[in-house]
């Protein structure tokens, strides 16, 4: 019996310890992750505030004192304004990207509410093309989408930018899958009875009722159009500066052989990912929980 | 009298709202996807401006490099051949990019899924970690390429954070005299600019897929693992005996969407390059390769770019089909298969009873 004792309460405390022990490196294992991921960010940040030349001769941790000269000359200096300007990238991207991502969520939660209300004959057909179009890579419709849009003369407009996020398969499969586990039919019949019309059913009970996915799906196609770099280059072609958007400008500077000063390109690289920096800060938890929902990935 | 309402409203059909709900998609579907799509085969089949039918001609040329001469329209083998070894150069990039960012991705994903979800792990700040490790992935690709241009710069005068780091640990010599670096080619040497960049599309992923791997692992049911435990299983027999075998479907998944994903690299290997003008050979994608043609500005070739675009879509559709299979729900299949047959059923006894409505 003490033997049996001895045995099982050895044995207890080795697994106990066994586990502690691997609990701590693995925590130091996510720690060394942690500053991989960091590490490029904060060596960012640290090098817009600092010179050109310090930059060049040596890497540092401690942030340096060059920031306000950083900012002066990447605003003044006819060099770089020209190449980017980060408040006129800040509102061409914020234009488009807004206006994208109001008409995604939108008209996916309309298209969801209509398949998901509604029963008419090609309700079934119409949604296996959804499906299936949610494979069709941007780039193998691309070079007859530009070859279209120049016959259109809709190139150097940003209505190729904007429109096409009406249509997003992704989002209203999506949706679908929520109004499926969370939106009764019996709602609709009820406010029918009520004489409520059938679009107003939609705007003033459907829509309030789908928030939460709705606010997902937003901020997932914020983050996707505001990173878009692939679809406004190849429209955008013209050289018109005023018009380019936020990446579109961040590539610039790598094809400008002006943009010489390290401090300032470091600069520029950080104005340019502030934004959803902050938005990501604010809404992370959030976020990461829609990851976890799945059907999100580019 | 709200029997007789109820009767009204369930007479009166509403199938025609179903399709004015849905005629802003299909028409902005049609518009901007599905045209595009038709006129990308179209164009597979033009010359270069779009303006003559010219056959197979483009696709010969990029799959076997062979010339053509039709009244008028000409390639010359020797183009055809510099077409098609590019193609197919670019293709093996996109490969062996995706190949070498997908092994460690996965591995590093998966075991940090399952480390995460670990009931008797004690880990202090799992959510942080997450955060952070998910953070890459919603920062601007055209951002993130430049940013890494600037890192591993490879001056010898100037080089980038990451050969000064290097030199600080003895690895990179500095000549004290001339003041110049040895500095590891990280932009312009073939297998360090693709380790780059592969590098670059790991930091960016494996946040992503390891929370789509977490939920997955949590979708497991519990007691199989407290089932597991309590008769002694090691962590590593869990591991391949529950998890990995429960977990195959999102894993095919995830590799399916990956290799999709894979195909249409572009921001980083189009901006990763010293040359201002030029995307570096070595890091050319396919979609780089379709880019290049259609957006040329002085001499665009729609031609190829619709015939390249159009053997990417057949290479897509193949793995879409395969994704599609594999993620296809297995119960309402079954389910839909019961209801067919109880419809069969009743048809039969009503027509037993001298087809009398029942």
């Amino acid at each position: 019996m003490s033997k049996m004792k001895e045995l099982y309460g050895d044995q207890k405390g080795s697994y106990t310890a066994s586990l502690k022990v691997k609990s701590v490196i693995l925590t130091i294992w996510f720690i060394i992750l942690t500053i991989i991921c960091l590490l490029p960010i904060y060596i960012l940040i640290i090098n817009a505030t600092r010179e050109s030349t310090d930059i060049a001769n040596g890497i540092s941790f401690i942030p340096g004192t060059n920031l306000g000269k950083n900012i002066k000359k990447l605003f003044t200096d006819i060099n770089y304004n020209t190449v980017y300007n980060v408040l006129i990238g800040y509102r061409n991207s914020f234009i488009i990207t807004g206006i994208s991502t109001v008409f995604t969520v939108f008209f996916s939660a309309m298209t969801a509410y209509g398949l998901r209300v509604y029963d008419f004959k090609i309700k079934d057909i119409a949604y296996t093309i959804i499906l299936l179009v949610m494979m069709v890579p941007v780039q193998v419709t691309s070079a007859g989408f530009v070859a279209f849009m120049l016959k259109l003369k809709l190139t150097d407009t940003y209505w190729p930018l904007i429109l096409p996020a009406i249509a997003a398969p992704a989002v209203v499969y999506f949706m679908v899958s929520y109004m499926k586990s969370s939106f009764p039919l019996d709602i609709v019949e009820a406010a029918r009875i009520d004489g409520c019309t059938e679009f107003r059913t939609f705007v003033s009970i459907a829509i309030p009722m789908m928030k939460p996915a709705i606010a997902v799906q937003a901020i997932f196609a914020f983050i996707a159009s505001w990173n878009n770099f692939y679809t406004p280059n190849m429209i955008l072609i013209s050289s018109r500066f005023k018009q380019k958007t936020l990446p579109m400008m961040v590539s610039a500077i790598q094809a400008s052989d002006k943009f010489t000063d390290y401090g300032a390109i470091y600069l520029a690289i950080a104005l340019s990912i502030l934004p959803i920096v902050i938005i990501y800060v604010i809404l992370s938890k959030f976020i990461i929980a829609g990851v976890a929902l799945g059907g999100v990935k580019e | 009298m709200a029997s007789a309402a109820q009767r009204r409203i369930k007479s009166i059909s509403y199938a025609k709202y179903g399709y004015l709900f849905i005629l802003p998609f299909f028409l902005v579907y049609f518009f901007f996807q599905l045209w595009p799509l038709i006129n990308t085969f179209i164009l597979s089949f033009q010359d270069y401006k779009g303006e003559e039918f010219v056959g197979f001609a483009n696709y010969k040329a990029i799959l076997f490099g062979e010339g053509t001469e039709v009244d008028g329209f000409k390639i010359a083998d020797r183009t055809a051949k510099s077409i098609s070894k590019n193609f197919f150069h670019s293709f093996g990039n996109t490969v062996i990019l995706w190949v070498g960012n997908f092994i460690p991705q996965i591995a590093l994903s998966l075991s940090l899924a399952v480390w995460f979800t670990e009931a008797n792990l004690k880990i202090p700040g799992k959510g942080f970690f997450k955060v952070v490790m998910y953070l890459p992935n919603i920062i601007t690709a055209a951002s993130v390429a430049v940013l890494f241009l600037q890192l591993c710069g490879e001056a010898e005068n100037t080089p980038g954070a990451v050969n000064l780091l290097l030199s600080k640990m003895g690895i990179v010599s500095h000549d004290t005299v001339s003041e110049k670096y040895d500095t590891i080619k990280f932009i312009t040497g073939t297998t360090q600019s693709r380790v780059v960049v592969m590098f670059i599309q790991t930091w960016l992923w494996f946040g992503n897929t390891m929370i789509m791997l977490m939920s997955g692992i949590q979708g497991i049911n519990p007691s199989l693992f407290e089932a597991a435990s309590i008769d002694g299983a090691t962590s590593g027999q869990v591991f391949r005996k529950i998890t990995l075998p429960l977990l195959s479907p999102i894993m095919a998944y995830t590799l399916v969407t990956s290799m999709i994903g894979g195909l249409q690299m572009f921001d980083i290997p189009y901006l990763y390059h010293k040359d201002p003008n030029k995307v570096s050979d070595n890091l050319k994608t396919i979609a780089v390769y379709i880019y290049e043609y259609f957006h040329d500005q002085t001499d665009p070739k729609m031609g190829f770019a619709g015939a390249a675009s159009v053997l990417l879509f057949i290479v897509t559709l193949i793995l879409g089909c395969i994704a599609f299979y594999m993620t296809r729900d297995k119960d309402e299949i079954a389910k839909k298969k019961q209801r067919k047959k109880a419809a069969k059923q009743l048809k039969q006894q009503n027509k037993q009873f001298g087809g009398l409505q029942i």
